[in-house]
């Protein structure tokens, strides 16, 4: 059986980490690899990285970032931010990304969907969409970290965004960001309703019992950011309430072991 | 002096290359194994290596396609595992080795394992597959050895293998019913999973690939 996706996501910054608490175990906790090291030992599913620094000059960071992480942790890594050409995204997966997500530049040209995925394949083109709600039962995609109003309707960019062959699509309630008080379970179950594709719930993450209503709405990705960062959970804790809920959870892989060649 | 193990990841444009060949030098490095991995669209380097891993990524026509651009490259390749070399297909590299793959159009694939690649119907559930999925043995197998309890790998595909024949089969995971998801004929193995980002499972499988001396070749 397919397992559901914990996911930690990392902002970050000029090649730096923005927030997070400073594990005792971390040389420098500003480095986004150590970070994901961390994330990866502690049974993370896949890690994000959100590239949000914002001077053009400083852009090639993330490059860094991605092709040193990729070096030390075997698991599947997304990259977003900034992302607005199929250049933007060929230098993202030579570095070591496995998926790039796109959202503001899907969003004013849509075509970019349709030429990554024949460019890449499916299975690397995310498109986040970030959504905030109207009046009941509808929501607006937003652009531009959530400052700018599309006019496009959520549900339906989801359904284009699947036809254009996305692979994924990650979901983030802009009203929900950052307020710790879940993810927002109508708009899960609306999205998840119209599309095939798999779904990333992330925005508003506070409590254990938010990760159960997400997979429950119908996401099979759970994205988190300052609940891990500040470490108030842990990503075993999550998957232990997940699998308390009986809801399917990937167990620790066995360590690696060393057999000598015969 | 122990001779290093030269390991060919072949690049036709086909897949994440970085990443297969990172996973591959990291499995030799924990297993105390030396080796040379190389990223190669050279037909010489594919037929002088002592290890081929042929990743993929996207379509299966679009794969093939990028194969047979290369002048000699899928020669290179049925050469030498006709020699023996050990070979080694993940996801679309692994698609490849069936007789023939249905997206976009009807492709001929290397024909090492019978059956074909065809979309996959799992009604209810999301597609593509994408995710963490445990494997269920159905041979033992050298490739599948020290892998421990409910080991899981990682899943990106809309499309499998179909209309195999059983002893080819040496894992299958359950999406909708049993996915073909590790395969082997001789000398030729395959996973549909993504050994270079399935953590220590994937590794460890690579690190068996690399020590593995098969003991029949592909019948095919």
């Amino acid at each position: 059986m397919l397992k559901l996706r914990v996911i930690p996501c990392l902002d970050v910054k000029n090649g730096r980490v923005v927030k997070g608490v400073n594990f005792v175990e971390l040389r420098d906790a500003g480095d986004p690899v150590e970070q994901a090291a961390l994330y990866d030992a502690a049974g993370a599913d896949e890690l994000t990285f959100l590239d949000i620094t914002a001077s053009h000059e400083n852009r090639d960071t993330i490059l860094d970032v991605v092709s040193r992480t990729a070096e030390r942790i075997f698991l599947p890594l997304t990259v977003g931010g900034g992302v607005r050409t199929t250049d933007d995204m060929r230098r993202l997966l030579l570095a070591g990304a496995d998926k790039c997500a796109m959202n503001s530049a899907a969003v004013s040209r849509p075509d970019l969907i349709n030429e990554a995925a024949q460019k890449f394949g499916s299975q690397c083109v995310v498109v986040g969409v970030d959504a905030r709600q109207t009046t009941d039962g509808k929501w607006e995609v937003y652009t531009h970290g959530g400052r700018t109003p599309t006019g496009r309707d959520v549900i339906d960019w989801c359904r284009e965004v699947a036809e254009r062959g996305a692979g994924e699509i990650l979901l983030t309630s802009m009203d929900r960001d950052g307020t710790r008080s879940g993810f927002d379970l109508s708009l899960l179950k609306a999205a998840t309703q119209a599309v095939r594709l798999p779904i990333v719930a992330s925005g508003g993450v506070g409590e254990l019992k938010h990760f159960v209503e997400g997979a429950e709405a119908g996401a099979t990705g759970l994205l988190a950011a300052s609940v891990f960062h500040f470490g108030q959970f842990t990503v075993s804790q999550v998957k232990t309430a997940l699998a308390k809920a009986g809801l399917p959870v990937r167990p620790n892989p066995s360590p690696f072991q060393a057999k000598s060649r015969t | 002096m122990t001779q290093s193990l030269s390991i060919a990841v072949v690049d036709y444009e086909g897949g994440n290359l970085a990443s297969a060949a990172r996973a591959a030098a990291r499995a030799a490095e924990l297993s105390g194994i030396a080796a040379t991995v190389s990223i190669t669209n050279s037909p010489a380097d594919v037929r002088a290596a002592d290890r081929i891993i042929l990743p993929g990524q996207g379509a299966f026509a679009d794969c093939a396609r990028g194969l047979e651009s290369i002048p000699g490259l899928k020669d290179a390749i049925l050469t030498a595992t006709r020699s023996g070399t050990p070979f080694l297909g993940i996801c679309v590299g692994m698609q490849l080795m069936a007789e023939r793959g249905l997206e976009h159009g009807t492709t001929e694939g290397f024909g090492w394992i019978a059956g074909e690649i065809a979309p996959m119907d799992a009604p209810g559930l999301r597609m593509p597959q994408m995710g963490w999925n445990e494997l269920n043995f159905s041979h033992p197998h050298p490739l599948t050895e020290g892998l421990g309890a409910a080991p899981h790998g990682y899943f990106v595909h809309s499309y499998a293998l179909r209309n195999t024949k059983p002893e080819t089969l040496i894992a299958t995971t359950d999406y909708g019913g049993p996915v073909p998801a590790i395969v082997c004929n001789g000398n030729v193995a395959g996973t549909q999973f993504h050994v270079e980002k399935s953590q220590t499972v994937g590794l460890q499988i690579l690190a068996n690939f690399l020590a593995w001396t098969p003991e029949t070749l592909c019948d095919v």
